[in-house]
């Protein structure tokens, strides 16, 4: 781990004004994937911005009649607020499917959404990795990729997000707030906020630098079966191989998100309309465009079949 | 004393105190976090420093140059050694490659460089500055199936070649021709391998974490050619080792290299990312199996081929050994082979040998039950044997292979369902049973008895508690012996200084060093039979006295001039080998939950029935067969070293890439012994169990899964990946 | 207008309180210290342990403010005022609290290494099933209770390679039905 200066902060405000200051620097909330990365070197910033005392730890109503989700909220917390489990049950699934209940302790909203991916070519320095070291090549194409994207990748990466909250985010289409360090506040749907690896996989979202996440709003709870099922190779504490977030109303319509498939959480709202029609009818659409290699191919099958165990559980 | 002949009745059939539950009684020390491991010994000397290991970042190939300016500048830095400072160290004779020292690279993350500074911190930052030149050589082949045919003669090993496998097979009126490919493991134990280093007067000190002290003590007199009186080892408590703690490691040779260089003591661990590729592993078997039966079940044919990855000069998975003892057949033929693969060091990991080779064997047998249209376990039963089947002179000292079936099929309420043919909503439901073998091997152990004036006995051998209750089945046999309570006896273990005992590994150190403490109380019981003038074998030692008819002494009174000691050790007769075959064996039964759409496997419940000699602690025996399970239930459904066939190296190199099963993975888990005792194999007659339990188990849960689903997976870990798209359709 | 990246600076003692089980702790420490390495290597308290240092196996969990955490993936300057409970405060071997005596007698570990993990963490799940927060496994999530697969998957973060995992399920399940 390479040295840093360390200082917190209190605001909004003066995380994004201290970042803005400094282009090394990174904000520190939970930790439990920076730091992580800067044991290894994978992340070396210069200067830690730690933002835990930003008072950011609250869940509100919204005018809208959603709930703002402070950046700060821990993942045991959010998951266990009686207003998620009720009225988006989709997120408290998803949250704690994920990690351990030790990280999920620390773990915040913000950080969960800026998780970086576990390719295990992203984590050993001494592997090529475009999104680790930008032109350096991919060790996974032609290496171990059973883990990895099956659909939006690049010739440069095809590295997955590794979250299960910003599955269901996605799928029950969250805002991320932002500011920047001129006070500018921004709204990002989450269908924008991750980006596909293209030419610069080291990009991964739409934030500027010093831009700050201040919450993520939930819209209005629009109801319907919620559902998050994630498989993986064993029963808990481990990442997804392929999940899947669902919205099932009563009448068959709904949403569908995917985790484990692509470098963003995977939705594509046309292909929702098949939902009456089935897993099939579904994955057909939204995965159309797939690419798989011949050790990840399997995540296609077991999308939909995922996805159909989803929809009966729905009817049930 | 010898042991030459098998054991008749002695002190030790009292089992008073052997034979009876006691919890651990190192469990307040390691429950309260007051068990101090290697890396954590700041009592051991004054004035530690960090050391932080670089590893190789290519598999193979040279080192040009290392710049170590950057490092060697950096705050905190003392000294920073790196293998271009040296030669190639002599290598111990246990090692297959080497541990440090040199331009040439033989694995992946070969230690080159160890960094010593003030603070943790510091050592680990200035690693990370050494730059290093390499001239790398792709040329090598690491894939298995690939190197598997191109397997020199000198690396083929004929094991059986009894009858004419070959014609019997061909006549045979059921067969199984089946290839099955268990994959390369990793220990994982929870602590990473550590040690602190200390050169007083040209003598090193140790203080690591290691299954074997004698061993590590040897190996590091020859790395630093050294008289072994001029090294000293401890470890009294070890993280777990499961064979990758047999060895010296890189973690002491670094300590002490940086030490000497720095002048002061040093301590290293390796970091968790490091340890997969620098350290051993269970090597990858393609396990090629043939079975000939009558249509009645009785085998007739046998054939086993295993070839698997290792360096030159290792011996890699012999997966065949069960093979050539489990079960009857005239006509055999048993091949290993090994290819030489120059990946890390494969070497042993619990159970070598039979761990992976009963993945294949068992599925086998599985295939060839349902072949015959015979359940399992009377398939079994059918072909058992009391004798070797390749030499029928050589007779199991004791076998109740059978009665482990028919106890656990009764217990687990076995009825060989129909593959396919039980569900409960989206779970399809599978049985599935299995057979185990491992040997009982046993080792030289010595031990000492202290007798102290107050009254307690304190023990001293260098044998090893690596989570196998060690110090308690120690106490309890020296409890037993002297008739001391088990609160007089006072443990001390992992100290080169104390006899060199058999150390923990190959299921022999139970056997093994509690033969050897006998051995030392028979001498302390003669000591005092002849002070008593009185014949040692009509002695009684109970309650803290020693009674001899109307006579009644305290024991502690024969120390009250002094302590007394008594030192012997154990050596086995090799009537144990030649006249018998010793073995340990169990029946697993497994029910699993598939689920019809996903292809999730969630075990619902284990069962292992094990005949393995006398059971010396029914606790610490029992947890040494649910890890041994919890391993097995790992080893069939997720364990897997993901090799990357170009770079040569493991990538899932960390505890989230290499997956070992969690809590929710397992279930209810039961464990019978069948009681009884085997007076062959030592003079306590007991056997080991911790490698029994693992050996197995997974080719159960594989049957279990092939009968709630109909599929059959003969490449080891069953993800679902390997079957999803077999499933039926949802 | 955007600053020039600063380079990696020398480090410099950061000044941190601690209380750990229940006593001050004065540090000045390197900010790249984890909480882990506090405990461990400055105050020597070593009933905490480091199996992976990155939050993959569970050993190094301690309790923070009442809520259990990988302390590995802490920096201990982010803890300065924190009340840090570790397996020291928990019991003593003269005075071995509930869950350590139960953990003792259904032989819930075998190396020992995990041990101190475990059972901070085990203590931690008894209180979050009461404070009922919900688990993968909660079938309702608004109703949170007790079962065996609760306490398998809340235990499930942390790892015992020795197996002892049915043995750990019979302690907790033990100093649950006591309580």
């Amino acid at each position: 781990m390479k040295p840093f200066t360390y200082e917190r902060v209190s605001t909004a405000a003066a995380a994004a004004a201290a970042a803005a200051a400094n282009p090394g620097a990174k904000f520190i909330a939970g930790g439990t994937n920076l730091l992580d990365l800067m044991k290894l070197e994978i992340e070396a910033p210069t200067h830690l911005i730690d933002v835990n005392a930003t008072g950011l730890d609250k869940i509100e109503p919204t005018a809208e009649g959603g709930l703002r989700i402070g950046a700060m909220v821990r993942n045991t917390d959010l998951a266990a607020d009686v207003r998620v489990r009720r009225d988006y049950p989709v997120l408290s699934r998803a949250l704690l499917a994920g990690a351990s209940g030790q990280l999920r302790n620390k773990a915040t909203t913000s950080g969960n959404l800026l998780q970086r991916t576990r390719c295990p070519y992203f984590y050993d320095t001494n592997m090529p990795c475009n999104k680790r070291a930008p032109g350096s090549g991919c060790g996974a194409m032609d290496g171990i990729s059973r883990q990895l994207a099956v659909i939006g990748g690049s010739d440069a990466c095809i590295a997955t997000h590794p979250g299960d909250m910003p599955v269901a985010m996605r799928v029950l289409d969250a805002v991320v707030e932002t500011v920047d360090a001129a006070g500018k506040t921004r709204s990002i749907p989450m269908a924008d906020f991750h980006t596909l690896p293209g030419d610069t996989p080291e990009v991964e979202t739409v934030l500027k630098q010093g831009e700050f996440i201040t919450a993520v709003t939930l819209p209005a709870p629009v109801g319907g079966r919620q559902i998050y099922h994630k498989v993986r190779d064993r029963a808990s504490y481990a990442f997804a191989l392929v999940s899947v977030a669902a919205i099932v109303q009563p009448d068959g319509t709904g949403r569908v998100a995917f985790g484990g498939l692509a470098h963003k959480p995977w939705r594509v709202e046309e292909a929702e309309t098949e939902m009456p029609n089935g897993a099939r009818a579904v994955t057909a659409r939204a995965l159309a465009d797939a690419d798989p290699t011949g050790d990840n191919a399997y995540k296609l099958s077991l999308a939909e079949r995922t996805l159909a165990l989803v929809l009966a559980e729905a009817k049930e | 004393m010898k042991f030459d002949r098998p054991a008749t009745t002695n002190p030790s059939d009292r089992m008073a105190v052997l034979g009876q539950p006691h919890t651990r009684i190192d469990g307040k020390l390691k429950t309260t976090g007051t068990a101090a491991y290697a890396y954590e010994r700041h009592d051991a000397v004054e004035g530690q420093l960090y050391g932080y290991p670089l590893g190789a970042g290519i598999a193979r190939g040279h080192v040009l140059a290392m710049d170590t300016r950057e490092a060697e500048a950096a705050p905190g830095v003392v000294t920073v050694v790196t293998t271009l400072q040296m030669e190639k160290l002599p290598q111990d004779d246990r090692n297959i490659v080497r541990l440090f020292g040199g331009p040439e690279i033989v694995h992946y993350h070969q230690a080159i460089a160890v960094v010593v500074a003030e603070t943790f911190e510091q050592a680990r930052a200035a690693a990370n500055m050494i730059r290093v030149t390499y001239d790398e050589d792709t040329s090598e082949i690491y894939n298995l199936a690939e190197k598997r045919e191109m397997v020199e003669d000198q690396d083929i090993q004929t094991h059986t070649n009894v009858g004419d496998f070959h014609t019997a097979f061909g006549q045979a009126e059921v067969k199984l021709d089946a290839t099955y490919v268990t994959p390369p493991q990793t220990h994982v134990m929870m602590e990473p391998h550590a040690s602190i280093a200390h050169w007083t007067d040209g003598r090193l000190r140790v203080w690591t974490s290691s299954q074997m002290i004698d061993w590590h003590r040897q190996a590091l007199a020859t790395t630093f050619s050294l008289d072994p009186e001029a090294v000293h080892v401890e470890s009294p408590f070890i993280g777990g080792g499961f064979g990758g703690k047999l060895f010296l490691r890189a973690d002491a040779v670094l300590a002490a290299l940086g030490a000497k260089k720095a002048g002061r003591p040093v301590k290293v661990a390796l970091p968790r990312p490091m340890v997969i590729n620098n350290t051993t592993h269970r090597a990858e078997t393609i396990q090629h199996i043939r079975i000939g039966a009558t249509k009645e079940g009785k085998i007739t044919a046998i054939f086993h081929d295993c070839v698997s990855n290792t360096p030159p000069g290792g011996a890699g998975e012999d997966a065949t050994n069960q093979t050539r003892y489990f079960y009857a057949g005239e006509h055999r033929l048993i091949v290993n082979r090994l290819a030489q693969v120059r990946l890390p060091e494969s070497n042993s990991m619990r159970a070598p040998g039979e761990a992976a080779g009963l993945m294949a064997l068992e599925v086998a047998m599985d295939e060839m039950a349902e072949k015959l249209g015979m359940d399992p376990v009377e398939f079994r039963i059918a072909n058992d044997t009391q004798v070797v089947p390749e030499n029928p002179s050589q007779k199991f000292s004791q076998r109740r292979f059978v009665e482990c079936l028919r106890h656990g099929a009764e217990t687990f309420g076995w009825t060989n369902p129909k593959p396919m043919s039980q569900r409960d909503g989206d779970w399809l439901i599978g049985h599935g049973m299995s057979g185990a073998y491992r040997g009982a091997p046993a080792q030289p152990s010595g031990a000492r008895v202290r007798l102290q004036p107050n009254g307690r006995l304190i023990v001293e051998t260098d044998m090893t508690d690596i989570g196998t209750g060690s110090y308690t089945i120690l106490a309890q046999t020296a409890a037993e012996m002297t008739g001391l309570p088990m609160d007089r006896i006072e443990m001390r273990l992992g100290n080169s200084s104390f006899p060199v005992s058999s150390g923990s590994g190959g299921q022999f150190g139970a056997a093994s060093s509690t033969a050897g403490l006998y051995a030392a109380c028979v001498a302390l019981r003669a000591m005092i039979a002849e002070r008593m003038q009185a014949d040692p074998d009509t002695l009684d030692f109970r309650d803290g006295q020693v009674i001899d008819g109307a006579r009644s002494l305290p024991l502690s009174g024969f120390a009250s001039e002094g302590e007394m000691v008594a030192e012997d050790k154990i050596e086995f007769g090799d009537f144990r080998s030649k006249e018998y075959k010793l073995a340990t064996f169990a029946a697993h039964f497994v029910e699993t939950r598939v689920n019809a759409y996903t292809g999730e496997i969630r075990l619902q419940r284990m069962l292992s029935v094990c005949d393995a000699g006398r059971i010396l602690n029914p606790v610490t025996a029992r947890s040494q067969v649910i890890g041994g399970m919890t391993m097995g239930v790992g080893s069939a459904l997720m364990e897997k070293l993901d090799v990357d066939d170009k770079r040569g190296f493991f990538v899932n190199h960390d505890l989230a890439g290499y997956e070992v099963p969690v809590h929710l993975d397992i279930p209810q888990q039961e464990v019978i012994f069948l009681t009884g005792d085997d007076p062959v194999s030592t003079p306590l007659k007991a056997k080991g169990v911790g490698e029994l339990g693992i050996s197995g188990v997974a080719a159960a849960v594989a049957n279990a899964i092939h009968n709630a689903t109909g599929v059959r997976v003969r490449d080891f870990p069953i993800t679902l990946d390997k079957f999803i798209d077999r499933l039926p359709p949802v | 207008m955007t600053a020039a990246p600063r380079p990696h600076p020398v480090p410099t003692g950061t000044s941190v309180r601690l209380t750990v089980n229940g006593q001050p702790a004065d540090l000045v420490l390197d900010p790249r210290v984890t909480l882990l390495d506090a405990l461990r290597e400055h105050l020597q308290l070593t009933g905490s342990k480091k199996g992976c240092d990155h939050g993959q196996c569970g050993a190094c969990t301690v309790m923070v403010n009442g809520r259990r955490i990988n302390s590995c993936l802490s920096l201990a300057v982010m803890h300065d005022g924190d009340e840090v409970t570790t397996i020291e405060g928990i019991g003593t071997p003269d005075a071995l609290d509930p869950m350590q005596e139960a953990f003792v007698s259904h032989d819930g570990f075998q190396c020992g290494y995990c041990t101190p993990g475990q059972i901070c963490s085990a203590k931690a799940v008894l209180e979050e099933i009461r404070q009922g927060i919900p688990s993968h496994v909660t079938r309702d999530l608004e109703h949170v209770s007790f079962s065996d697969d609760e306490l398998r998957e809340r235990m499930s973060g942390n790892s015992c390679r020795c197996g002892a995992y049915a043995n750990i399920l019979a302690a907790i399940r033990e100093v649950e039905e006591r309580a």
